[in-house]
């Protein structure tokens, strides 16, 4: 059994700031972590090989430095780590990442892919899914409950935003998860030990061969025209006079806006 | 102060008050108010690889030492008292296999020993065998390819929660101490059945329990080391967990002392923070002064045994001694910066002080600790004498 879990690191903020010449995300200066939806997409996969037994492979693609973030997942508990980072693969957007994670899970085997359901920081949410498609298997997004698992077959709960689906796939499968899945673990002694000793497999496209004009910032259909906090608008109105008046109005105001 | 860890050590120590923070502190006055046993934590030290620390990596654990285990310990007792006694009763329950156990003996226990899957509990005391504990009563008659134990051992850590437990034992009682013999006994075996769970005064989420022995029938290969030597596997058990005991008085002096310290700058009296006051300035040096002393003391005893050290009773003593007496002293003191704050439930040190006193008692009282220093300072002058 592989199972594969991408994990990206993130800076330590929910505030990302954006350089507003480039349009990119200012990194410098910002402590990473992995994306926290990864711990989770981490711990259900450490379940699952307790379960069912295998081989825990985490995948990032980023800078050199994302290395840490692979360790971090090793001394949770994670069997092998693979780096991918090229500079070909540098300025992609969700597409084009998606596009290179699948070559790479592709090189490496896979029977589950877990992604988190989105990263704090790029937040669209669309990576995992955009996996599953690259490698036409299916996938089953805001997984809170793997409520069953055999050597074949998964059968997860889906969270909606006003009901739960039951899914059952088959597998190869990905799913992304949310945090109401588990509680992440922490990191064991022996996990850290190993984590200090690891040879981080790193790969290139060079290992993977994918199209070059698919990579990157020339891989990427989005364009980034500009990035902006929105501002928040508020309109509001103060009611005046005793309670019996305010009651009145707010009731006016109400059946004009047909909440009543 | 740096005590130059190595990277491991400072990965242990580090790992210990992450789970410390992230999975103690959390919930420890819940615990302490309910006296419930710490499943979640003990989960989590299990996971972390906390319960191998000390067993030899052929065993499954990590291979390390007392140091480490101080380590550990310390950071654990600085979040909850309760929650560092399983843990480290634990480490005193598995001791006696550790050192006396035969290589049968440790490939059958100290695996699930080491993954924390089994808690492990030491009993030694009985009602009328305290700090006497030559006057212990329960007996283990063989029987063939058997023993037979009857008796009740009483106050004993992790009881009704453990799957083994090391006991001693009297297999000849006309020799008394020498006629004492310690055994591996599990939980679920017929005739074994657990007493009155106490209600104490501090240390509310660790449990305390009888164990009632009526009848039992064990293996005889559940002997460990040889009939007579029981008391000796007790003694030489000890001798290695009172340090670990230290460990966990510095852990609750430093808790208490962060408390003081931050409560001192904070709170303002005569429009000025009280920790501006030389009187409570004072307070704090000694109590600083005394907990890195405790600390220090601690961890040289803890390189001495690791190092390889035969007989180390009086070092381990005084450790002992030490920084349980400097912990309580700490914790009171720590109470008394903090006025009637410190007094309420809301604030952690009421239950610091309360959780201390156990370390004067338990693993031989201060005063035990003391005759055992005494002892051998008075040996010391003799054999010098005569050489
Ligand atoms: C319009 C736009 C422009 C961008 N421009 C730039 C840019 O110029 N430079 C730049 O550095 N970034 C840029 N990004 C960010 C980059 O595209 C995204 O970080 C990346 O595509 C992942 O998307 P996401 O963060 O929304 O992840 P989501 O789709 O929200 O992530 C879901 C899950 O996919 C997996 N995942 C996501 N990314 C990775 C990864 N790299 N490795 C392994 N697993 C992963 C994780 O499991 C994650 O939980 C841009 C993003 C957008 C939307
Ligand atoms: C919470 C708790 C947990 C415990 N856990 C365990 C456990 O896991 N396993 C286990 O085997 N035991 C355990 N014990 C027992 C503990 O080790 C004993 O309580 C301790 O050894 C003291 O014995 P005692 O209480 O009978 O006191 P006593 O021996 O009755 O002593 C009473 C007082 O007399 C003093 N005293 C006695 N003899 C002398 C002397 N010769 N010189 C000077 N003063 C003396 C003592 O210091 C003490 O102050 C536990 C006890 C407690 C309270």
């Amino acid at each position: 059994m592989n199972i594969v879990v991408c994990v990206k690191q993130v800076p330590d903020t929910a505030e990302v700031k954006i350089d507003p010449k480039t349009n990119t995300l200012i990194r410098d200066g910002v402590p990473s972590i992995i994306n926290p939806y990864d711990m989770h997409a981490i711990e259900a996969a450490l379940e699952i090989k307790e379960k069912i037994g295998g081989t825990v492979t985490v995948l990032t693609m980023g800078p050199p430095q994302a290395e840490t973030a692979l360790r971090d997942a090793i001394s949770l508990g994670a069997d092998e780590a693979v780096l991918l980072s090229d500079r070909a693969f540098a300025g992609s957007d969700t597409w084009a990442t998606a596009y290179t994670l699948a070559g790479a899970i592709k090189k490496i085997g896979f029977d589950i892919i877990i992604c988190g359901k989105q990263a704090i920081d790029g937040d669209t949410a669309q990576v995992g899914p955009g996996i599953a498609e690259f490698l036409n298997i299916p996938h089953v997004a805001f997984v809170s409950k793997i409520k069953d698992i055999t050597e074949q077959t998964l059968t997860l709960d889906r969270m909606m935003d006003d009901r739960y689906e039951i899914v059952e796939a088959d597998m190869p499968v990905l799913f992304t998860v949310v945090k109401e899945i588990n509680v992440p673990r922490l990191p064991s002694l022996k996990g850290k030990i190993k984590a200090k000793k690891i040879e981080i497999k790193k790969m290139t496209n060079a290992e993977i061969g994918l199209d070059v004009e698919s990579l990157g910032l020339s891989g990427s259909p989005t364009q980034v025209k500009n990035i902006f906090a929105p501002d928040i608008v508020k309109d509001r109105k103060m009611l005046e006079g005793g309670v019996e008046e305010q009651v009145n109005q707010l009731m006016s105001v109400l059946k004009e806006l047909k909440c009543v | 102060m740096d005590y130059f860890l190595n990277e491991e050590q400072q990965m242990i120590k580090d790992l210990a008050r992450q789970i410390a923070n992230e999975k103690i502190i959390p919930i420890r006055a819940e615990l302490d108010e309910k006296e419930t046993f710490p499943y979640e934590v003990v989960d989590a030290l299990a996971k972390a690889d906390m319960f191998g620390l000390f067993i030899p990596e052929e065993y499954g654990g990590l291979g390390k030492g007392s140091f480490e285990l101080c380590l550990a310990v310390e950071q654990l007792s600085k979040a909850c008292l309760g929650i560092s006694t399983v843990y480290a009763a634990n480490a005193l329950g598995a001791y006696p296999i550790l050192l006396f156990g035969t290589d049968e003996q440790k490939k059958k226990y100290l695996p699930s020993i080491a993954t924390g899957k089994k808690l492990v509990a030491f009993g030694l005391t009985e009602a009328n065998a305290g700090s006497d504990a030559g006057g212990i009563q329960t007996t283990a008659v063989k029987d063939g390819n058997e023993y037979i134990l009857n008796g009740t051992k009483q106050w004993i850590t992790n009881g009704g929660e453990a799957s083994i437990y090391t006991i001693i034992a009297l297999t000849d009682k006309s020799k008394g101490a020498r006629g004492a013999s310690a055994f591996i006994v599990e939980k679920g075996t017929p005739g074994f059945t657990f007493g009155k769970k106490e209600k104490k005064m501090g240390i509310r989420a660790s449990s305390t329990c009888e164990l009632v022995f009526n009848d039992c029938r064990i293996p005889a290969e559940n002997l460990l080391s040889a009939e007579g030597r029981g008391f000796l596997v007790a003694m030489k058990t000890l001798d290695q967990s009172r340090v670990g005991v230290g460990s966990q008085g510095v852990g609750v002096a430093q808790g208490g002392l962060d408390e003081a310290v931050n409560f001192a700058s904070m709170r303002v009296q005569f429009g000025k923070p009280i920790i501006s006051f030389q009187a409570i300035q004072h307070m704090l040096a000694n109590m600083a002064a005394k907990t890195e002393a405790a600390r220090a003391l601690v961890y040289s005893v803890a390189r001495y045994i690791d190092g390889g050290a035969k007989d180390f009773s009086k070092v381990s003593a005084m450790a002992k001694v030490f920084a349980t007496d400097t912990a309580m002293e700490v914790t009171v003191d720590a109470v008394q910066i903090m006025g009637g704050s410190g007094y309420m439930k809301d604030y952690p040190v009421e239950k610091m002080m309360r959780d201390a006193k156990i370390l004067q008692i338990y693993e031989g009282t201060n005063q035990i600790q003391r005759n055992v220093i005494g002892q051998c300072i008075f040996k010391e002058v003799v054999k010098n004498k005569k050489g």
